[in-house]
């Protein structure tokens, strides 16, 4: 570990390839994060099968290059498949869920969580996947920093989803229903607002925006039946970090989480990496609670 | 709810026929001897959850932690008392050098068991003041964090056998049936967190947990000293679960890390679901619960093999979505149609 250290800081490059791996990486959290928030903003839910929605997108694309198609053309087929799935499962479980106890929502899409890691094992089976995207790499400082294309399209795909879901919200009628929605339910459906129909369609729209992430990660990252719960970890933690409604701090805040995680793993050893991401959780978690306890003193 | 715990006549009857039961079972029926050592376990996996997340409202999706503590820490003691542990691993536990003499079995699981029990309370005292102090979605999402790094932690360890788990000590064949042994100490276990718990609620500590369930801020006002009854409660039913993690270990004989130890998509959550399943925030349910549905999932494992997994996911969102007052609920909301259990405390 302390070894891990001095490597780092003898070679000032290798601390650059991680910084620019963990950007590039932070931009699939932050798309996760974005739609976790938009789902807990406007319906009160927490959705711990978020990160399973993401796996089930990765393995979309893992589906279509076995069939020999290119995997771009899986985003969108990815997109359509998890909205029809969220829009389903909001019509069977979640709609129960708005209003009621947190604690129902977080066991209910826990169990969601569940059953979608024992099909996704059973249909892809429990290994890592990864659909090779045969790009390569672009090689600076005489080879000492490389960066491979399809992260960087990647990451460039994921930045233009975003765009385009946050101006949808912004400029859409659809999405000043969503926004008014969250802010006063009840005021909205007064309005002429069916907030049950938002609720579905915000509850779909984080699906689809989860399976489009998840069909863009598995060409840089693998992915894996049982690994979604690290991403709605992740998630969890970006949104707690930059606030609900905070939309520049949730980029800001998965960024920072995929360079730190980045860091870690190597300095710690990578079979630390994902305990690295839990425990930061709970440090974020317990750092939060020290901060709003000492606001709570000085409100006195 | 004090009264609702006296000690009338039918229910000393119905107790001593339910031990009796219990004394009795694994000689009537040998051949479900480990489903019914594993029922008495998640009868308490389940109460203990229950005290926390139940009778106090602080629903933790993390106890799985203090089980794989306990788990590991009494198989630890169990080989570390006689042997190096590090060796003991890496031999994968077997080879002839590894044995166990009677009395050192026996003396090992005797250290064991309260070493489980007093270095998860430890672990639950430590965290205490650090996590209780967060609330719903925040609290949970933590306690789920927390089960699920001390797995990753405990896979990447390597005297304790890092990914590949360790084995808890073979039972010497001079012993004659473990099985049974650990049948009664689980029984045992089971029937002192049922009448733990029950002489606690009827204590003013019952009610401070209560009152903290309802409504904490003004529990405080009124001049509870809510954190440290918090914390003494987390406290107990880690004991609890420590212990009762580590007789599971030497019940199932292999600790897998992710697996067996920390599995907070299989042990983890199935507590919540028993505790939920029979009736949140009450004496009987969680013990209701447990026996349902460590039925069910027998019944699964039988009938559905390969799916059994998928079938309790869909146990766990329909009873979450649809039956959150649990069996005892059902029955109180049918027959006295007042005094509704906990639920939707704010």
């Amino acid at each position: 570990m302390i070894g891990n250290l001095q490597i780092l800081i003898d070679a000032p490059a290798l601390s650059l390839q991680l910084l620019i791996d963990g950007i590039l990486v932070g931009a699939v959290f932050a798309l996760a994060a974005y739609g976790l928030a938009l789902v807990w903003g406007v319906t009160n839910v927490i959705n711990v099968a978020q990160g399973e929605f993401v796996m089930l997108g990765g393995f979309i694309t893992v589906f279509c290059a076995d069939q020999g198609l290119p995997p771009l053309i899986a985003v969108p087929i990815a997109a359509t498949a998890l909205y029809v799935l969220g829009w389903v499962l909001f019509q069977l479980v979640i709609v129960h869920l708005v209003g009621r106890d947190m604690f129902n929502s977080v066991l209910a899409t826990f169990g969601i969580a569940i059953v979608m890691q024992q099909l996704m094992a059973h249909v892809f089976g429990g290994a890592d996947r990864i659909v090779e995207s045969g790009l390569g790499s672009w090689f600076f400082l005489d080879g000492l920093i490389g960066i491979a294309k399809v992260k960087v399209v990647v990451f460039a795909a994921c930045i233009a989803l975003g765009m385009t879901l946050a101006l949808f919200l912004a400029r859409s009628r659809a999405g000043q229903a969503i926004r008014a929605t969250a802010q006063e339910p009840r005021a909205a459906s007064v309005l002429g607002i069916e907030t049950r129909r938002v609720y579905a369609l915000t509850f779909a729209l984080n699906a689809a925006i989860c399976g489009a992430a998840g069909a863009l990660a598995a060409m840089a990252y693998t992915i894996h039946a049982y690994g979604g719960l690290a991403y709605t970890i992740r998630s969890f933690m970006i949104v707690v970090v930059a606030g609900l409604g905070n939309l520049a701090g949730v980029v800001w805040a998965a960024l920072g989480l995929g360079v730190a995680e980045n860091f870690a793993g190597f300095i710690l050893g990578a079979q630390y990496q994902i305990a690295f991401v839990f425990g930061l959780l709970v440090a974020v978690l317990v750092f939060r609670n020290w901060r709003l306890k000492r606001k709570r003193l000085t409100l006195r | 709810m004090p009264d609702a715990l006296a000690l009338t006549p039918t229910r000393l009857i119905l107790i001593a026929a339910f031990l009796l039961c219990g004394v009795v079972a694994p000689l009537a029926a040998p051949a479900y001897q480990t489903q019914l050592t594993e029922l008495l376990l998640f009868i308490v996996f389940a109460l203990a959850w229950d005290l926390v997340g139940g009778q106090m409202g602080y629903n933790s999706f993390g106890n799985v932690l203090f089980v794989g503590v306990g788990m590991y820490v009494c198989a630890i003691v169990q080989v570390g008392l006689f042997y190096n542990v590090g060796l003991y691993t890496e031999a994968r536990g077997g080879g002839t050098e590894f044995i166990f003499d009677e009395s050192q079995f026996l003396i090992g699981l005797a250290v064991g068991l309260p070493g489980a029990a007093l270095v998860s309370a430890l672990i639950a005292w430590l965290l205490g003041s650090l996590v209780l102090t967060m609330r719903g979605h925040y609290f949970a999402i933590c306690t789920l964090g927390l089960g699920i790094a001390a797995g990753q932690v405990a896979a990447g360890i390597p005297w304790i056998g890092a990914g590949s788990g360790m084995l808890t000590p073979n039972p010497p064949d001079s012993l004659g049936d473990v099985g049974l042994l650990l049948y009664y100490l689980s029984l045992g276990l089971a029937v002192t967190c049922a009448l733990t718990f029950a002489w606690l609620l009827s204590t003013r500590f019952g009610l401070a947990l209560n009152a903290i369930r309802d409504d904490e801020d003004k529990a405080e006002a009124m001049g509870l000293n809510t954190h440290a009854a918090k914390v003494t409660a987390w406290v107990i039913a880690a004991a609890f679960l420590g212990v009762a993690g580590a007789l599971y270990g030497n019940l199932v004989r292999f600790i897998d890390p992710i697996n067996t130890a920390f599995a907070g998509a299989t042990i983890g959550v199935w507590m919540i679901l028993m505790a939920l399943l029979g009736g949140r925030g009450t004496l009987l349910g969680p013990i209701v619960g447990a026996i349902v549905f460590q039925v069910t999932k027998e019944l699964f494992w039988t009938y559905m093999l390969g799916w059994q997994r998928v079938a309790l996911g869909v146990l766990i969102v329909l009873v979450a979505v649809f039956f959150p007052y649990g069996i005892v609920g059902f029955f109180r909301d049918r027959f006295k149609d007042k005094g509704r259990p906990a639920e939707e405390a704010p």
